[in-house]
């Protein structure tokens, strides 16, 4: 039976002297971003955790009902900052859903690398960043190194390091080279060497396992009913995967595994990560084989998609097009529908609920961040542990504060 | 055209069954592409919410709110805010989005929390952006905006920049502190 918000101890009791309260952040380095926790304590005992969130709070929804469908696409880059192509895919992902557009073959293959790319920059940080706080801080070094490489492909794809703004209403900004899928290529020989060099380094040490093995437990039952998803969900025994049960944009062609546990524990949530990158690695591999020759972006005459430099100086209907698209109060027509289109994030369901009003600004553009839903598990999580277990628990979370303030 | 993303069938088995649990006339329905909305008065929704997790499996993946003053072609008997609850079910991959409409001067709706403990912390967002009251609820504080924030700033009357809140913000200098 998931545990009852409702039967939490009453703060205003009396006779409870000996307990103490201290302050965890905002600023503390191993929150890693603006988080703040007020922590009820009973010697180093947390009886109860407050988070108090919010310092980050950037009004990315409001921005949204004035920036137009592809402006916006800079400011979900921002949201979930460690894997920003993720953010683009499923903002994009919703958008085209809403407008009927079928983008071409091409471009789902390339969506689905550059999403699979935010995938492993993602776990690397999380995996890396957990192992940093418990104090394995030569694991976490080879995972920023070779995040390293993953930037290198963003610049190489869009000339963009860290927030590409690389996909568009009906395609991608610049079509993938030789350049970029070489790289890539150089990125999947070293990607198995350094995740065998981590779990060598990790996977053996009695210190590293004892503090995240049984901390931070979440049984299946309470995964559902607090609507985890992603490696924490599957962690605890929830098979959902959204690329395997609602496959989107090409994902059916590939060949993969779902990677769960049952334990539900830090480690166990660790482990899904760590085999989850082995996964994508593969559908990497898959994608760059079987990656379709062909045009990129919708043609132009379906009026979305913005056309390159030749087609606008070198054709009519392509000045046209650029002409339409980049004055303001013109551009396409919208519906007035509204559409709730997910996408398998690094951290889990990453969602838009997106309404449209018939102009290029959408009305509305509710996000569903995965680190807001899953940071409300926290209390539940810590409760009984340590104070030092904080950091294995907030590690194995992964939340990201530009996502869960927005 | 098709959709980007694989639209799977209409769950119009479950749909049917559905009706026939509740009874006519508790939810009008609605649908654009795969999304099938069940629009839900507020006073049924809780009863329709534990009949969909009890007995169909539906658990829920999103909520939140979106306000529709000034929609075009929006009829003014409309409600003006609506709150939308996302359903999976991890069995069957269905969805089902569950829909209930508030308005002024009383935008109050049951809360969802005992039936999903996460609609805790999604429902107060909603509160915080919207004021909509979500009766019941355990801990219904303002969650991103500070507390002492008067106004609710996703609401479609309230401007992009504000109403000077940040230039009027408190200073506490060095001295003062």
């Amino acid at each position: 039976m998931p545990v009852n918000l409702l039967d939490e101890p009453d703060i205003q009791a009396e006779n409870r002297d000996y307990h103490w309260t201290l302050n965890f952040g905002p600023q503390h380095p191993a929150t890693h971003t603006t988080l703040r926790l007020v922590l009820e304590l009973e010697g180093e005992t947390i009886l109860n955790a407050i988070p108090d969130i919010g310092y980050l709070h950037s009004g990315f929804e409001k921005l949204g009902e004035h920036l137009n469908l592809n402006q916006y696409v800079t400011v979900v880059d921002r949201k979930n900052y460690i894997s920003p192509p993720m953010n683009e895919v499923a903002w994009h992902n919703a958008v085209e859903k809403l407008l009927e557009i079928e983008i071409t073959p091409r471009c789902k293959y390339i969506r689905v690398m550059i999403g699979e790319l935010a995938r492993i920059s993602d776990h690397l940080l999380c995996t890396g960043a957990a192992a940093l706080d418990l104090g394995a801080f030569t694991a976490f070094l080879f995972a920023f190194n070779l995040r390293e490489m993953i930037y290198d492909i963003y610049e190489e794809m869009s000339g963009y390091r860290f927030h590409p703004g690389y996909t568009r209403t009906g395609g991608v900004m610049f079509d993938f080279t030789e350049r970029v899928t070489d790289r890539i290529e150089k990125f999947l020989v070293t990607l198995p060497k350094i995740l065998t060099d981590m779990e060598k380094l990790l996977f053996r040490n009695k210190i590293f396992i004892e503090r995240m093995r049984g901390v931070g437990v979440l049984s299946k039952a309470d995964a559902m009913a607090y609507c985890a998803s992603g490696p924490i969900a599957r962690a605890s025994g929830v098979t959902y995967d959204l690329r395997k049960d609602e496959p989107y944009l090409s994902y059916s062609d590939f060949e993969f595994d779902v990677p769960y546990a049952t334990e539900g524990d830090c480690y166990a949530r660790f482990h899904v990560r760590m085999e989850e990158m082995v996964q994508s690695a593969r559908i990497l591999r898959q994608a760059l084989d079987k990656l379709p020759s062909g045009p990129v972006n919708v043609p132009i005459a379906d009026k979305f998609p913005m056309p390159d430099k030749g087609t606008t100086y070198g054709s009519m209907e392509g000045l046209i097009q650029h002409f339409e698209l980049v004055m303001p109060n013109r551009g396409f027509q919208t519906p007035k529908k509204e559409v709730y289109a997910a996408v398998e994030g690094p951290s889990g369901e990453l969602g838009y609920y997106l309404i449209c009003d018939g102009t290029q600004v959408a009305w509305r553009t509710r996000t569903r961040p995965p680190a807001f839903v899953h940071f409300q598990l926290f209390p539940h999580m810590i409760k009984n542990h340590m104070i030092s277990d904080i950091v294995a628990v907030l590690g194995s979370l992964n939340i990201i504060a530009a996502e869960l303030d927005r | 055209m098709t959709t980007t993303q694989t639209s799977k069938p209409l769950p119009d088995a479950t749909l049917a069954r559905i009706r026939k649990r509740c009874g006519e006339g508790v939810f009008s329905v609605s649908s654009h592409l795969d999304n099938l909305r069940l629009y839900v008065p507020g006073s049924k929704l809780v009863e329709l919410a534990t009949i969909l997790r009890d007995e169909f499996g539906f658990h829920l993946t999103e909520l939140g709110g979106a306000d529709y003053l000034g929609y075009p072609g929006r009829s003014p008997a409309s409600h003006r805010f609506e709150v939308h609850y996302v359903l999976l079910n991890y069995d069957t991959a269905e969805r089902l989005i569950l829909k209930s409409g508030v308005s002024d001067p009383d935008p109050t709706l049951p809360t969802l929390v005992p039936v999903w403990l996460g609609a805790g912390w999604m429902e107060r967002e909603v509160f915080d952006m919207y004021g909509i009251v979500f009766h019941g609820h355990p801990d219904l504080r303002r969650i991103l905006m500070p507390e002492e924030f008067q106004s609710f700033p996703l609401r479609k009357d309230y401007p992009l920049r504000g109403r000077g809140e940040r230039h009027n913000f408190e200073r506490v200098t060095r001295e003062d502190s």
